[in-house]
């Protein structure tokens, strides 16, 4: 009879987070990571902000004591890994997204494998200009930085609370132009502390060098905590 | 924008309760939505339709979408507020001592199976 062969429907309870395998990958690569004693940095901001120019004025310091690699990620095109080779030196990769406007545990496992840390102390993974999406993913990242641009305005860490929740490090790019824009530097400052009190905030011209020996004192102190 | 990955994420992870409880058919999806998880519904939705017609399993599964209100918790007066309304600052006390409760997460709560 038609009855005998209906299956019955069942329902099985997952109450478990979409993230939650990406999370448990992103675990995992930090403590390859740690075993490996290679030291991984997600930098995140907004297209233009200035991540490309900022990540070559802190190689070409931080290179003397550390052996470095990049990994830009990019939906498309090859451009910033090009003009990183070209500016420092350091073995560099790019890692297209194909679309995806963010970069998850998984991908970034395979960028790491693709550029060999067997022979690196320190990668850069420059992650896809977005304040959005790559704040939802962990990568499996040591550390946590963004870079906001004066331009971009003093309202964004209102904006985007994510990002700013996430990262240890605030860089505040272009201070050299504050003068032409409408930027409170010290409200924005309160918001960013309020959205995550822990978070260090550096103000820096990657241009013109400003602040980053700052920068780079704070990488030095997070990178030999982290091989301890 | 993210929402296609996040339904790449559901639609694997449901793929992989199917294997292990000998499904051949799946009814249902359903998921819980934090009003706050930086999720658009109609750009999930559309992703979901378009990923499950690439799923032989899932094909004609519904998928039921339920909101969860974002709720906020002050630790100077206690009260609990609608955090979509009023962000950091609690409405009581003016506090800024607060901290999300629900409505962040994304979360698959169970599916419908045959």
């Amino acid at each position: 009879m038609l009855y005998a062969l209906m299956k019955e429907v069942r329902t099985i309870v997952v109450n478990r987070s979409a993230y939650a395998d990406n999370d448990a990958e992103a675990d995992l690569l930090r403590d390859y990571l740690h075993d490996k004693g290679v030291f991984l940095v997600n930098v995140m901001s907004s297209p233009g902000a200035g991540k490309t120019t900022t990540l070559i004025k802190l190689i070409n310091e931080l290179k003397k004591k550390y052996r470095i690699g990049v990994m830009e990620a990019d939906i498309d095109s090859n451009v910033d890994a090009i003009s990183i080779a070209k500016e420092t030196g350091v073995k560099s990769i790019q890692i297209q997204t194909s679309g995806m406007c963010h970069l998850d545990a998984g991908m970034t496992k395979t960028g790491l494998d693709e550029i060999d840390i067997s022979d690196l102390d320190l990668v850069f993974l420059e992650n896809v200009g977005n304040l959005v999406c790559p704040a939802e993913f962990d990568t499996g990242a040591c550390l946590d930085v963004m870079i906001l641009s004066i331009p971009e305005g003093d309202d964004k860490p209102l904006k985007y609370p994510l990002v700013f929740e996430k990262c240890d490090l605030v860089m505040i790019n272009k201070i050299d132009t504050i003068e032409y824009f409408n930027f409170d530097f010290k409200k924005c400052e309160e918001v960013i502390k309020y959205r995550n009190k822990n978070s260090t905030i550096i103000p820096i011209s990657a241009l013109k060098g400003e602040g980053i020996d700052k920068v780079v004192s704070y990488f030095i102190k997070k990178i030999e905590a982290w091989r301890k | 924008m993210h929402e296609l990955s996040i339904v790449m994420e559901v639609v694997k992870q449901v793929k992989k309760l199917a294997e292990e409880h000998n499904v051949t058919k799946v009814q249902s999806v359903t998921v819980e939505v934090g009003e706050v998880s930086g999720v658009v519904k109609e750009y999930f939705l559309d992703a979901f339709n378009w990923m499950k017609q690439r799923n032989e399993l899932m094909k004609d599964c519904e998928l039921n979408y339920i909101t969860i209100e974002a709720i906020s918790y002050c630790e100077d007066c206690k009260k609990t507020y609608q955090t979509t309304r009023y962000a950091k600052e609690c409405p009581y006390c003016h506090s800024t001592r607060t901290y999300l409760v629900s409505g962040k997460d994304f979360m698959i709560k169970e599916i419908k199976v045959i």
